[in-house]
């Protein structure tokens, strides 16, 4: 028997020079807070929860060729368990509220997936949007969460272990900075793992190929509704990390827009990659700020900057770094 | 999973059908079919364009359900088992057009059709790397198929007739106990097609096998049992020899070639 060696997952960095890219991506975002001003800070913290349910998303996209317009529901729920779950003027911990968030919106997800992934292609996509916006009207035309008004979240709203994040008022914002921080972090490295295992193969295989995956014993079923179901618990983290956040919840945190937004930023990073939608998530943000700077016609400058990255960059701003596909599978046979 | 040759004879049943038939609104694409196919036996399905060969293989493979019948697998009612559960109790199929894992090198295909039948939760949460048995039925799978030295080489830049060895490696890898082989040698010129010819041979011996195949004169040559469609029936069943030699086939079918 000859050894071969094997390749990782297209989604990962290949070259070491990407995996060092990361690390000091994230050393950066470590240190940020202390160099800026608590505006820019907070603006971080916003973009690293879009990056975590883009990055949930890109579990669907562009791990398993699942393109959801209800994945945004369940990051909405989330947060919305977090207000429905907290007692008035209690701050529950984390470690209640996180679990709890997760679980919601995990099961949310595997309802809609039980149904939804029995289509396909431009049926699935309709088919999420439609329960997605179910769940937008849960919260939008009932008083269960303030209706269209939303509602307020008690403060401090993080503590742990009996005892509150105990910082001045001044530095409040920097709880939420690391903690979600933290929960990026340890997402993508799950993921990551995640996409190493025989499960992630397997959802490459249907990525390209569903029908031959059947044909050859793989109940790509149940393996969709897996990754559909952790998704949207992954969503639920981010939505989660969102009212912690923000203090408020409002219905339009439920509705359709937060999925088109994860994919706009999942293109802008790159399809091909697992950070690409991080990158993607840092740099709408960034570019948001920017443009709302500079004129008043914020989405349009937003929308002609992402025609002109899907344009000139087919692989996102993750595919800067790399110069083309083929040096990149060529490099690791040697 | 046992080694089937050690408790059964050498050519024993191992699937049949009883009075399978299909039709699709007012079109009956299969009539009252019942075959058998047994092991060290190759049986190759002839028919003109539209006596459904295909339907009968998708059929057979779980793509379609029958209106009425059953099928068989040593002697189980596999009738309502859907493509993937079939697969895994032993009955696999090949493609017509080729249908693999372009992005995949050989090797990564063929692997890939092998865990499949490991395919509980535990063991898909296994790194995708490490077990050595999964390489060994993966490099076996390539070595019986000839491709060992194109194991490397992403499956797109393969030739045609490669990606066709290919497809029969990755149905082989699943351990099935019956192959079904939708045209084979569709689109191969004729060295390839001698290279295939002998590998149907030999998968032959420890498969039971069903073959779909125009061309005839190779049919002839490979061919145990025949049987002939003609509008989704059976018209005849029995040795190349005899089939040959039927009148009605003949009249329907063969035409001047014999």
């Amino acid at each position: 028997m000859i050894e071969v060696p094997l390749r990782t997952t297209r989604l990962l960095p290949h070259t070491l020079l990407g995996r060092i890219g990361l690390v000091v991506l994230a050393a950066a975002i470590t240190v940020l807070p202390w160099l800026v001003p608590s505006y820019y800070a907070e603006l971080v913290t916003s973009a690293m929860i879009a990056a975590m349910l883009a990055l949930s998303m890109q579990l669907l996209v562009g791990a398993t060729g699942l393109v959801s317009l209800g994945h945004g529901a369940f990051y909405g729920l989330a947060a919305y368990v977090v207000y429905l779950i907290s007692p008035e003027n209690v701050a529950l911990p984390i470690w209640i509220t996180l679990p709890v968030a997760m679980l919601v919106a995990g099961a949310a997800a595997c309802v809609v997936g039980l149904f939804s992934l029995r289509t396909t292609g431009f049926f699935f996509l309709m088919v999420t949007l439609a329960f997605g916006q179910m769940i937008f009207f849960v919260f939008h035309d009932t008083k269960l969460g303030g209706g269209t008004d939303g509602a307020y979240l008690t403060k401090p709203l993080i503590s742990a272990f009996g005892a509150t994040l105990d910082l001045p008022r001044k530095q409040k914002y920097l709880g939420t900075y690391y903690v979600a921080l933290v929960q990026l972090v340890a997402m993508y490295l799950g993921l990551a793992m995640l996409l190493q295992t025989l499960f992630g193969r397997a959802l490459e295989g249907i990525r390209v190929n569903e029908h031959r995956m059947r044909a050859i014993g793989f109940d790509t079923f149940k393996i969709k509704l897996i990754a559909f179901t952790l998704a949207g618990a992954l969503a639920g983290a981010a939505g989660h990390m969102w009212a912690l956040h923000r203090g408020f919840v409002n219905p339009e945190i439920v509705g359709w827009h937060q999925s088109a937004e994860a994919l706009l930023m999942i293109l802008l990073g790159g399809l091909g990659s697992l950070h690409g939608p991080i990158l993607g998530a840092l740099a709408l943000t960034g570019l948001g700020e920017v443009a709302q700077l500079l004129t008043e016609r914020k989405l349009l400058v937003e929308g002609l900057v992402i025609l002109a990255v899907v344009i000139l960059l087919p692989r996102g701003l993750a595919g800067l770094g790399s110069r083309n596909t083929s040096n990149g599978a060529g490099d690791r046979h040697g | 999973m046992g080694d089937p040759a050690a408790t059964t004879p050498a050519n024993a049943l191992v699937l049949c059908t009883e009075g399978l038939s299909k039709s699709f609104g007012g079109l009956q694409a299969t009539r009252d079919v019942s075959l058998s196919l047994h092991r060290n036996e190759l049986h190759a399905v002839i028919g003109p364009n539209g006596a459904g060969k295909s339907t009968l293989v998708n059929l057979l493979a779980g793509e379609f359900t029958p209106s009425a019948g059953r099928i068989l697998l040593e002697g189980r009612d596999i009738t309502s088992l859907n493509v993937w559960q079939r697969t895994r109790a032993g009955v696999a199929r090949s493609f017509q057009r080729t249908n693999i894992f372009l992005p995949l090198t050989v090797h990564e295909n063929v692997r890939l059709a092998a865990q499949a039948r490991t395919g509980t939760l535990a063991s898909l949460l296994s790194r995708a790397a490490n077990s050595r048995t999964l390489f060994e039925i993966t490099d076996l799978a390539i070595e019986r198929v000839g491709l060992t030295q194109s194991r490397l080489r992403p499956s797109g830049e393969l030739s045609h007739g490669e990606q066709r060895q290919l497809e029969i490696a990755m149905t082989l890898a699943t351990d099935p106990k019956v192959l079904l082989l939708d045209e084979p040698l569709a689109g191969m010129g004729q060295e390839e097609g001698e290279r295939i010819s002998a590998l149907l041979k030999s998968l032959a011996r420890d498969h039971a096998v069903l073959l779909i195949e125009h061309d005839m004169d190779f049919v002839f040559k490979v061919a145990d049992v025949m049987t002939v469609l003609v509008e989704g029936a059976v018209l005849a069943s029995g040795t190349p020899q005899s089939v040959r030699e039927s009148a009605a086939v003949q009249a329907a079918y063969l035409g001047g070639h014999a």
